[in-house]
């Protein structure tokens, strides 16, 4: 007994301390330290900040509503006190995990295609693009498709007395484009487009 | 097929990427667990001695399989319990560690949760930016993020040994290979790659959580947290528990498409060098890369179906009027639970990297994949984990189906088969066999249980065969210790919380324990010259019946299920059924 006592009880629970120590406490303090030190930008969640004010994370999507702003993708976040649908939450991140023959998921959509129609109603006619009527994984994708954003020009154009060739051009001025040409899908930032268009004449 | 040139591409130039890694990387694993100076040494040197020392460990004296095993084992309970009493004690973590006040974790989710990450699976059934304190994300999970990889990473070095040393008893000490894979592997990676993971905006703070008041006129409350430190580990040592809800698919925990390259690569790092120094270890590097050959087709045979399934999109959709085609302006695709910035390839991959491997971190929702698609997370959870696989547990899984491939080519030519240069026989197949045959038992057994009783089929989002998609998921990712999911199961219920806390536990702990006896039984054997009649074990040949092996062991045992999930789902969606 006593040397399963020193062959391995004390050998584990000194072990669990001392690790415990190592990678919970000084590991994590030490990556603080230095990311507060070097990029505290990022490392405080890239918080945008206008005239003083803060109005949201160049990374983290919003709910936009208004339709003098482009709008994101659905968003299935949930509120975190009550339960119910909230968009971008962005303190209850979720997906909808609806299956693909789910009934539920063939209707919100249709939906989303019904509305997206009334509010834009100058827009082409046609199949929308997928990623404005499909919920992200997230619920707080920051980004749409290029052929999201073109998609919003016409009512964008009209709401703000703009030309639509304006606004185009404005968006493709904003595309970020792939890493090295090759990975990832190019994309839109929905805040950075609505803060340049914001100082448009 | 509706496939881009790009798509292509971009898996090509990761497979190379892999392909460099894994050379460097398998050296350096190789002098780690010879005891061998490396340029770390002089750091970490003084601090191995002072571990050893406290915790009265002589790290000259090695052990038998049994001891190794028993160490691990009470090492493991040791972690479990501590992580189940810092949950229980939330209330007392104090403003800076647990800033949004959260209560301690409930007692069953409390023991799910111990129970997922000392296993390595890092299966979540709570909202981690809602549950847990940053102390319970740090001290908790985190450590466990570090040892259960360190537990994988020691067992497969010990099996190698079994297979490398001749006429030997002992398979290394338990203690002094795990002290080693953390300080000279896991940690020096982990302060690195964290703070190219904050460049790249990924958070590290502990500031309570953030109100925005947005252009639009919305209030918005953003988390925050110690992220990066917990995402390189999380990805290093294919765990997969992330800080948030969504995973890597959080902008704050996968920001942008290098991030999530490097998180990819991350997660095949140590298996792929493991491959690499296993065979160092035998003394023919031609042994691991087999395994490493066959591991890269198996990957590709995944992503060959997984990318052109998402890519096609869901007809369904297509009928109400979204428009899924690829063009210069959207990636298209089925994007339900998808990212804009990762679109159908980067989440494609993603999806069958982090179940290729134990990992099961995810960047896009798998129960919103289509049936197809989904089936690719699925069965490579269930063939074991085994293409590259987790860290550790992806070479001593490979290793089963390689003894078993040699006994099959032994029957064939009427041989006694051999592996090494070692006589496989009777004791080693049963436990190989016993290895193999307790996943698929776990597993299917657990999910008929669940997918009859009242309380397993009302946790489900979805109905008709995706139903029972989700409950197969849940068991598959839970026997493998994978934690991935089809998130639609709600999985916080008492009867969830037990069953798959248990089926975590014997996912692990009794697939392990017959790999080291088969360890501890060749480790005394003699080597036998090869002979003529020799199944050479480093060809062609050899890659070829492996994987074949591979699929015909997982095809008989799944197919009659994945039968009435995925594949009777795939039919009602082409027929437009909905439910």
């Amino acid at each position: 007994m006593n040397t399963f006592m020193n062959k391995y009880i004390r050998p584990a629970i000194v072990l669990t301390v001392l690790l415990t120590v190592l990678t919970g406490l000084i590991y994590p303090g030490i990556v603080t330290a230095l990311a507060q030190l070097i990029f505290p930008y990022q490392a405080n969640g890239s918080l945008h900040t206008v005239n003083g004010k803060v109005i949201g994370s160049d990374l983290i999507g919003q709910y936009w509503t208004s339709p003098r702003y482009f709008h994101g993708r659905p968003s299935a976040t949930l509120s975190a006190a009550t339960g119910s649908p909230a968009p971008y939450s962005a303190d209850n991140s979720s997906a909808s995990n609806l299956g693909p023959t789910s009934a539920a998921l063939i209707q919100t959509v249709q939906q989303r295609i019904t509305q997206l129609r009334k509010e834009n109603p100058n827009a082409p006619t046609g199949p929308v693009p997928v990623d404005l009527v499909t919920a992200s994984g997230s619920g707080l994708d920051p980004d749409i498709s290029v052929a999201a954003a073109l998609y919003q020009v016409p009512r964008i154009a009209s709401e703000r007395g703009l030309s639509k060739d304006a606004v185009r051009q404005l968006i493709m001025n904003h595309v970020q484009g792939r890493f090295l040409g090759i990975f990832g899908e190019p994309y839109v930032n929905v805040l950075d487009l609505n803060l340049s268009l914001d100082t448009l004449k | 097929m509706p496939v881009s040139l790009n798509s292509v591409l971009q898996v090509l130039i990761f497979l190379v990427l892999v392909l460099l890694i894994t050379k460097p990387m398998g050296l350096y694993l190789t002098r780690v667990f010879g005891g061998n100076h490396t340029w770390l040494s002089p750091v970490f040197v003084p601090i191995e001695r002072l571990f050893y020392r406290l915790s009265g460990i002589n790290p000259e004296e090695e052990q038998k399989w049994t001891g190794y095993v028993i160490a691990m084992l009470v090492f493991s309970v040791a972690g479990m319990l501590l992580l189940y009493v810092i949950e229980r004690t939330q209330q007392w973590h104090g403003p800076l560690f647990n800033p949004q006040n959260f209560g301690p974790v409930e007692e069953r989710l409390a023991f799910n949760t111990a129970a997922s990450f000392t296993t390595n699976t890092n299966w979540q059934n709570y909202t981690g930016e809602q549950t847990m304190s940053y102390l319970t994300q740090m001290m908790g999970l985190v450590f466990h993020q570090f040892v259960s990889a360190a537990t994988g990473i020691v067992l497969a070095v010990a099996l190698t040994r079994g297979l490398a040393r001749r006429s030997a008893q002992t398979l290394g000490n338990f203690w002094v290979d795990l002290t080693r894979a953390i300080l000279y592997i896991l940690l020096p990676i982990s302060i690195m790659g964290a703070l190219v993971y904050v460049s790249q905006g990924m958070i590290q703070n502990f500031n309570p959580y953030t109100v925005v008041h947005t252009l639009d006129g919305q209030t918005q409350l953003i988390a925050q947290g110690p992220v990066a430190s917990m995402e390189i580990i999380k990805n290093l040592g294919t765990n997969g528990g992330g800080f948030f809800n969504a995973n890597s698919a959080h902008p704050f925990e996968n920001p942008n498409a290098f991030t999530n390259l490097i998180i990819m690569l991350t997660i095949l790092t140590i298996p792929a060098g493991l491959f690499y120094m296993f065979g160092k270890m035998v003394g023919n590097t031609r042994q691991g890369w087999v395994l490493w050959a066959a591991s890269a087709v198996l990957l590709i045979i995944g992503l060959a179906v997984i990318i052109p399934a998402e890519q096609s999109g869901n007809p369904l959709l297509a009928k109400v009027g979204a428009n899924q085609h690829l063009s210069d302006t959207q990636a298209g695709g089925n994007m339900e639970g998808k990212e804009v910035r990762f679109g159908i390839t980067d989440s494609g991959l993603f999806a069958t990297i982090t179940t290729d491997t134990s990992c099961g971190c995810v960047n896009s929702f798998h129960d919103s994949y289509t049936p197809l698609g989904g089936l690719v997370p699925l069965t490579n959870i269930a063939l074991g984990e085994i293409v590259f696989g987790g860290t550790g547990s992806g070479l001593y899984g490979m290793l089963m189906f390689a003894i078993i491939a040699v006994f099959i080519a032994g029957l064939m030519v009427g041989r006694t088969p051999e592996y090494l240069g070692k006589k496989i026989e009777r004791k080693e197949i049963m436990m190989a066999a016993l290895a193999l045959l307790i996943l698929p038992a776990s597993i299917l057994g657990f999910s008929a249980v669940a997918s009859v009783v009242p309380f397993g089929v009302s946790q489900l989002t979805n109905a008709g065969p995706h139903g029972l998609s989700e409950i197969l998921y849940a068991y598959t990712s839970a026997n493998g210790n994978n934690g991935s999911a089809f998130a639609g199961l709600s999985g916080n219920t008492p009867f969830y919380n037990w069953t798959l806390g248990f089926a975590m536990l014997i996912g692990r702990f009794a697939f392990l324990i017959p790999i080291l006896a088969f360890g501890g039984s060749l480790v005394k054997k003699r080597v036998v010259p090869a002979g003529l009649g020799t199944f050479p074990t480093t060809g062609p040949l050899f890659v070829g019946l492996l994987i074949g092996v591979i699929l015909i062991v997982g095809a008989l045992t799944y197919f009659p299920a994945y039968a009435l999930g995925p594949i009777v789902e795939h039919l009602l969606m082409q027929a437009g059924r909905t439910f």
